[in-house]
């Protein structure tokens, strides 16, 4: 057990470090294609799609642990998956704020109706239900496994819901309207330089917090023991 | 083994069945619920009512029925018989038995509100059978989910609100999928454009009969 609550590898905490610096600096100074509506504020893309790739990645490393937590009962696993779960939602809130004021000054309202915003809504609902669900169970083995439960079901169905509302619901004014979860973004090749890395570093970066986070959660029950 | 899960599958159907009409309150309540809550709608409405609005509210209204109706599913008997029906039954047979007889419960229920829009908010269908087909796997969609929340629901405490607040976000993509083929059986008579929505609709139905399937067990044992 020790050797597992060791700082494991330190070079991708160095280098998410790295990513996310290069994209706050070079992000302000990188040649960008001017547009009638967003100007300037194109920059924004480094850093509220960041959030969106934070939190996907966050969200679907918590559906991977809790499958692994229902082959198992190994309670290790369901610490990550609610941990990565926690740092999801800060994510998506982050990834909310940046947006709505993004949203604000280019199309001029904080919130509009548009599947994007509505998929990236009910993946905060569902996710903050999860949070009351393990709340509302004392047992930690049944929080566990009835939460593992939950978690694979509600992303599956998320997904679905993601991938399947901007069919049905024709246009969006958002950007990346493929269909895809993760937006295919026609970015020019030189916001491209910074957009990729930057995107990396954010998901790193939810990574480490993570893993703090779960080292402490470990540390603390360690603790009460 | 398929045949043994079928036998399962009917005595516990016949059961639930039996167990409903014995206790005909629970019934009768859920129909009182369904009526009132339209009327409610109905006055609180007239003045306002479109197309749409008929469409969304007769969704919306089942969407809360159903969480009403199936929310119940797996506490209205005591633990004690549940851990008998453990020992006699596989969990697969039990979720299968719950989500068919919630369909049937469902379909009930949706006829009847239908009915009921009929009555007070007046005919505004012009596909009538595409308005049924959606009735159907929206009924097969409601009860399936709901009763895989239900069952979710049933292992924690605060119980009723822990169903609505689960199951609101996870339903969403079955609920506006239902909105938008209704909307074209209000709105046209032909039946173009309601391929996408009818494979959306299987589709979502097929994944959650696999989860239901596959992810119970580890709700049934303890």
């Amino acid at each position: 057990m020790t050797d597992k609550i060791k700082i494991t590898g330190l070079w991708w905490k160095l280098l998410g470090f790295l990513l996310l610096l290069y994209a706050v600096i070079y992000g302000f100074i990188v040649e960008i294609p001017y547009l009638d509506v967003t100007k300037e504020s194109l920059r924004n893309v480094f850093y509220h799609v960041g959030m969106w790739f934070g939190m996907f990645a966050m969200l679907a490393t918590s559906f991977i642990f809790s499958l692994r937590y229902l082959r198992g009962f190994h309670e290790k696993e369901d610490i990550v998956a609610v941990e990565a779960v926690n740092v999801g939602i800060l994510f998506g809130i982050l990834g909310l704020i940046t947006g709505m004021i993004w949203a604000k000054n280019t199309w001029g309202a904080f919130w509009v109706r548009d599947p994007k915003l509505d998929g990236a809504a009910v993946g905060m609902f569902i996710y903050l239900a999860y949070m009351v669900l393990r709340g509302s169970i004392d047992d930690i083995h049944k929080r566990a496994k009835v939460s593992a439960v939950f978690n694979i079901f509600a992303f599956i169905l998320w997904i679905v819901f993601v991938m399947v509302l901007p069919r049905i619901s024709g246009s969006t004014i958002h950007p990346g309207q493929d269909g895809a979860p993760i937006m295919a973004l026609n970015l020019s090749s030189s916001t491209r330089v910074v957009f990729y890395p930057a995107m990396a570093g954010w998901i790193l970066l939810g990574f480490w917090i993570m893993n703090l986070r779960v080292r402490m959660r470990k540390l603390r029950m360690k603790n009460e023991e | 083994m398929l045949s043994m899960l079928i036998k399962e599958v009917k005595t516990l159907i016949g059961k639930d069945i039996k167990l409903e009409l014995k206790q005909k309150y629970v019934l009768n309540g859920i129909l009182l619920y369904l009526l009132s809550t339209i009327f409610v709608t109905y006055l609180a409405f007239e003045e306002v009512l479109t197309t749409e609005t008929w469409n969304s509210l007769f969704w919306i209204i089942l969407l809360f029925v159903g969480v009403n109706g199936i929310g119940k599913s797996f506490v209205q008997e005591s633990p004690a018989r549940y851990i008998y029906y453990y020992t006699i039954a596989s969990p697969q047979a039990v979720v299968l038995s719950k989500i068919l007889y919630n369909l049937l419960l469902m379909a009930i229920l949706a006829l009847l509100s239908f009915g009921m829009f009929l009555l007070l908010m007046g005919n505004r269908l012009v596909n009538l059978e595409l308005f049924l087909l959606a009735l159907l796997l929206g009924s097969f969609g409601l009860s399936s989910i709901l009763t895989m929340v239900a069952a979710i629901a049933s292992r924690a405490s605060n119980n009723f609100s822990l169903m609505a607040v689960l199951s609101f976000p996870i339903i969403l993509p079955l609920l506006l999928t239902l909105m938008k083929l209704s909307r074209l059986a209000l709105t046209g008579s032909d039946w173009s454009g309601t391929a996408g929505p009818l494979v959306i609709l299987l589709t979502i139905n097929f994944a959650v009969i696999i989860l239901a399937y596959l992810l119970f067990p580890y709700l049934w044992r303890d």
